[in-house]
């Protein structure tokens, strides 16, 4: 068991989410920086679909209550057990009654801790993920929460350290000309790839929504509202991007001026309030 | 005529002549279920189909393009869900008046038209319910609801809604019910998905 002694500012269970049922207006949630996931549940021998917890901005401590495995990966900050700092991206084994305390990240937003065997908690339609947009899955981390682990599976830990590359100061996310690219102005794609965006506060797991020169429509008629993928850059009546992230709805009546290319996605999920951010318009292979 | 728009290297959004047309093209993709597809989402002019890295665009592309366009929708073969309403909505005068029909009238002619599950969307049990009567078309409220209760009985252009939880809302409201949209315990969480028949019944009538 993990007891749960400071949630921090937001912190939710994820695994790989619940795709395929879009149809009955349920979006596929999930960890928002999926690599960083997964690379979190390889560290310590799960599947890659394990559940394991997704920290906004860090701040989490938790005490151990039997001899658990855990790892770090995604925005890096400082993780202290038993009165000494501990690496990020390796598997770190804790005693019982040892306390995990997770600082705030010194870049990036989102941290991972997958441990050995995954957070256990009643799946919802297939998966252990929070969706804040619907409601659906676990709530929210609360202090004193108590979290069951599952039974490990799989292969013990083989490795000390993953080499992973640094969160750049200024990403650029390829993008692709997304469906109603033509109810823009014909330089909207042109402004959108020549343009230092800035991340406002107001990002979430729904969407990383963006400030800059706003993008010029050609139509303004309204647009009946149509099926979302993750990665879409979307364009309210302001002009402002949008880009959305895991639990985005499933429909939206705003159009889609382009879409992030899958990989860049966790880039697009660690981006701070603040920081700047490019796109690069690339063709669709 | 169909047009096919790229929506990023995973997905293929196929913009259908109509509503009818989504549905039939829904109905067909979904029973024939190429490989590879994630999600269809269908929506009021367009059915968009997500995939994996085990097909391509190209080739559901093709897939689609072999689905002939509207086809008649026939309603599923499942029984009608009828949903008893309280026609009390706080915006029926509103709706009497942009229809010019009377308020009674707006009520009988919700209930005697034979509607149909279109698509879902918007929050998880919330459909998107066609087939009603034409003449009752109203535009969404010019500024939405912060607050909708659970149940809502709603009218937003050609579909009724009706609003699973509480939320912000900006349909036109007609009265109530007590059914139950979503339900984590049932089979099928939600009580309506595309192509299920839809039958509106006056409480008490």
């Amino acid at each position: 068991m993990i007891e749960v002694l400071r949630s921090g500012p937001l912190t939710t269970i994820q695994d790989l989410g619940r795709p395929g049922y879009a149809h009955l207006g349920v979006g596929r949630s999930g960890a928002v920086d999926r690599p960083s996931l997964r690379l979190a549940n390889r560290l310590v021998g799960n599947l890659e679909d394990a559940a394991g917890l997704e920290l906004t901005f860090g701040g989490l401590a938790l005490r151990a209550t039997e001899s658990i495995t855990v790892a770090l990966t995604g925005a890096p900050c400082e993780a202290m057990a038993g009165g000494r700092g501990r690496d990020l991206f390796a598997p770190l084994a804790l005693a019982a009654g040892d306390i995990l305390e997770i600082g705030m990240p010194s870049r990036g937003v989102r941290t991972y801790l997958a441990v050995r065997g995954g957070i256990d908690c009643e799946p919802v339609l297939g998966s252990r993920s929070t969706d804040l947009l619907s409601h659906l899955g676990p709530d929210r981390l609360r202090d004193g929460d108590e979290l069951s682990i599952g039974r490990p599976n799989g292969d013990a830990p083989g490795v000390d350290v993953a080499p992973v590359r640094r969160l750049p100061d200024e990403p650029v996310l390829r993008v692709v000309p997304g469906p109603r690219a033509d109810w823009f102005a014909p330089d909207a794609l042109t402004v959108l790839g020549h343009t230092r965006y800035e991340v406002t506060s107001s990002s979430d797991r729904v969407g990383v929504r963006l400030d800059g020169p706003p993008l010029e429509r050609a139509r303004t008629d309204e647009l009946p509202s149509e099926g979302m993928v993750e990665g879409a850059v979307q364009v309210p009546p302001d002009g402002h991007p949008v880009i959305f992230l895991a639990d985005h709805p499933v429909t939206g009546g705003y159009p889609v001026i382009a879409v992030v290319h899958p990989e860049d996605v966790a880039a697009a999920a660690q981006l701070r309030p603040g920081q700047p951010v490019r796109f690069e318009c690339v063709r669709l292979g | 005529m169909r047009r096919m728009l790229p929506a990023g290297h995973n997905g293929l959004l196929v913009e259908c002549d109509d509503l009818a047309d989504v549905m039939s093209l829904h109905r067909a993709v979904e029973a024939s279920r190429p490989t590879g597809v994630i999600d269809l989402v269908p929506a009021a002019r367009t059915l968009l189909l997500t995939f994996d890295d085990t097909t391509t665009r190209s080739d559901l592309t093709a897939a689609v393009a072999n689905v002939g366009t509207a086809e008649a929708i026939a309603p599923l073969d499942r029984p009608e869900v009828v949903i008893p309403v309280t026609y009390d909505g706080g915006d029926l005068a509103e709706v009497a008046e942009l229809t010019g029909i009377p308020v009674d009238e707006v009520v009988r002619r919700h209930q005697a038209a034979d509607h149909i599950v279109a698509f879902t969307g918007f929050a998880p049990g919330f459909a998107y319910i066609a087939g009603g009567d034409s003449a009752l078309n109203v535009p969404r409220r010019p500024t939405p609801r912060t607050r909708v209760p659970a149940g809502s009985v709603s009218l937003a252009g050609e579909f009724t809604g009706i609003y699973p939880r509480e939320g912000p809302g900006g349909w036109q409201l007609i009265g109530r019910t007590d059914a139950v949209l979503w339900d984590l315990r049932r089979e099928t969480p939600a009580l309506l998905t595309p192509g299920t028949r839809v039958r509106f019944s006056e409480v008490g009538s």
